[in-house]
C-alpha cells in the first residue's frame, strides 16, 4: 500500500540523531510488546508479513506519532483481534473471557535457551529465474493497496540486477492469507540519479530486494 | 516481575502508566488464552538485553579482518560462513556481508520499516528505525554521515543496501591502520555497531586509550 511507512526519499524529518549509550529498552514494556510479538508469531498466530502489513495500516498520523514499540503495541492489539485470537472486550477488560483457539504450538522458555534465530524464508524454485546478474531491468508502476515491499522511490524506475537469492515466500501474497507464493527474489542495484533526479549526487547508488513479480525487462541502453 | 514496572516520571506518569496497562492487559489476555508462557516472554527480553549484541558482528568482523579464507566465504554466503563460527546466538539465513574498500562505502537500512541484522548486532538503535534515517539513507548518505561526525572523500562511492526482503546486510568496515598482529580480540574492540551499519567507521588503535 502506498503508505506512511513507506518513507525512502521523503524530505523534512531533520537531522539523524543517535542516544548515546542507549538502552535496548527504554521501559519494560518495550521489552514485553517484543516479546509477545516473538512468541505469538512462533505460535503461529500471524506470519511476519502480516505484522509489517498490520503497522502499516495504522492511520498515518498515528503511525509517525507513536513511538516504535507503541506501533508494535497497537499492531499487536489489532492482529490479535484480526486473527481472531482475542476479542476487543478481552483486551478492554484485561483478561480472557472466555477459551483461547488452538495456535500450532507454544514458545516456552527452554526453546529460547536454545537460542533465538531469524526466520528463514527461502522455498523451492517452482520455476527458473527469469533474470540474471547483468540484467537491465525496470521496477513495475504498480500501486498495491495490500501490503507490498516495492518502495515508491523505485517504482517505474530502471536498474541492473547484481544478485539472484533463490525463491523467497512472497510477502505480498503472505501479508493477506493468499499463501507464500514463493518468487525469485534479486538484488537491484540503482544509479542515484536514476532515483533522484539529474542534479542528485552521481556517487550514489541504491538497491532494493525486488521480487520478480515486481521487475519487468528493459532494454540494454536505458 | 510485572508489578515492579510503574515508571511515575513526573509530568509524563500517567501516560506512561497508560500504555503499561494496555501492555500488561495484553501480557495477561495471551497467557490466560494459553498462547503465550510469560517465562518464555522473559527469556527473549533476557536474550535480547544480554546475550544477542553487536559483539557477535565484531567477532566476524574481526575474523575477516586476519583470516582471508574465512573473508572470501564471508562475503561468498555470509550465512554459512558465520554457521561455521562459535557465536553466542545463531546466525540467520539470507545474511550477507558487504566490505567497505576506499572506493566504495556500503550502508543499510530498511525505509520500509526496521529490517535488520539482529543476529549479529542485535537489536537496532531507534535512530535506525525513525523516519530521519528511514528517509534520508537512500537520498542523502552524505548529510546522513555528517550526524553521525563522519566525512568520506568525494570520490568514494556510497551504496545503500534498502533491505525490503528478508536478506540481511552486514558492513564489513575497513580495518584500521596500526593494528598489524593484533588478535582477533582485540580488533573486535575496534569494531562498533555503527561501523557494522555504514554510519560509522571502525575505530583506530589511537580511539581506544
Amino acid at each position: 500500500m502506498d503508505g506512511m511507512h513507506d518513507l525512502g526519499g521523503m524530505d523534512g524529518f531533520g537531522r539523524v540523531e543517535a542516544e548515546p549509550g542507549e538502552p535496548v529498552f527504554h521501559a519494560l514494556w518495550e521489552g514485553r510488546v517484543m516479546a509477545m510479538q516473538r512468541a505469538m508469531m512462533f505460535a503461529g498466530g500471524w506470519n511476519i508479513d502480516m505484522l509489517r502489513y498490520a503497522q502499516e495500516r495504522l492511520p498515518p498520523r498515528v503511525y509517525l506519532g507513536a513511538s516504535y514499540y507503541e506501533r508494535w503495541l497497537l499492531a499487536t492489539e489489532s492482529s490479535v483481534v484480526e486473527r481472531g485470537c482475542v476479542t476487543a472486550d478481552d483486551l478492554a477488560a484485561g483478561h480472557a473471557l472466555r477459551p483461547g483457539k488452538a495456535l500450532a504450538r507454544k514458545l516456552t522458555a527452554a526453546m529460547v535457551a536454545g537460542g533465538l534465530v531469524r526466520g528463514g524464508y527461502s522455498r523451492p524454485a517452482p520455476r527458473p529465474a527469469h533474470f540474471a546478474p547483468g540484467d537491465r531491468v525496470r521496477a513495475k508502476n504498480i500501486h498495491p493497496p495490500t501490503h507490498t515491499r516495492l518502495p515508491r522511490y523505485a517504482r517505474g524506475r530502471v536498474g541492473t540486477v547484481e544478485r539472484v537469492h533463490g525463491c523467497h515466500v512472497f510477502p505480498d501474497t503472505a501479508a493477506i492469507d493468499r499463501g507464500e507464493d514463493p518468487q525469485w527474489l534479486y538484488t537491484v542495484r540503482f544509479e542515484g540519479p536514476e532515483l533522484w533526479g539529474p542534479d542528485s549526487d552521481p556517487t550514489v547508488s541504491v538497491s532494493i530486494e525486488a521480487f520478480e513479480p515486481y521487475l519487468e525487462p528493459a532494454p540494454e541502453h536505458a | 516481575m510485572t508489578e515492579h514496572d510503574h515508571d511515575h516520571a513526573g509530568g509524563h506518569g500517567s501516560e506512561l502508566s497508560a500504555v503499561q496497562l494496555r501492555v500488561r492487559a495484553l501480557e495477561t489476555v495471551l497467557t490466560e488464552k494459553g498462547y503465550v508462557d510469560p517465562a518464555a516472554l522473559d527469556a527473549i527480553v533476557e536474550t535480547y538485553e544480554t546475550k544477542v549484541g553487536p559483539h557477535i558482528g565484531a567477532q566476524v568482523v574481526a575474523k575477516a579482518w586476519v583470516d582471508p579464507d574465512f573473508k572470501r566465504a564471508l562475503l561468498a554466503d555470509a550465512s554459512q560462513a558465520t554457521g561455521t563460527l562459535q557465536l553466542a546466538n545463531p546466525a540467520g539465513d539470507h545474511l550477507v556481508a558487504v566490505e567497505n574498500t576506499p572506493s566504495q562505502h556500503n550502508m543499510v537500512v530498511c525505509t520500509l520499516c526496521s529490517c535488520y541484522p539482529w543476529d549479529m548486532l542485535g537489536l537496532p538503535p531507534v535512530w535506525y528505525k525513525s523516519a530521519p534515517y528511514r528517509s534520508r539513507a537512500v537520498k542523502d548518505p552524505r548529510g546522513v554521515l555528517a550526524d553521525f561526525g563522519v566525512t568520506l572523500p568525494p570520490s568514494t562511492a556510497i551504496r545503500i543496501w534498502d533491505s525490503t526482503a528478508e536478506t540481511r546486510f552486514i558492513v564489513i568496515p575497513m580495518r584500521p591502520a596500526g593494528t598489524e598482529g593484533w588478535s582477533e580480540e582485540r580488533l573486535a574492540a575496534l569494531v562498533t555497531r555503527d561501523s557494522m551499519i555504514g554510519t560509522g567507521l571502525a575505530k583506530s588503535p589511537a580511539d581506544l586509550d
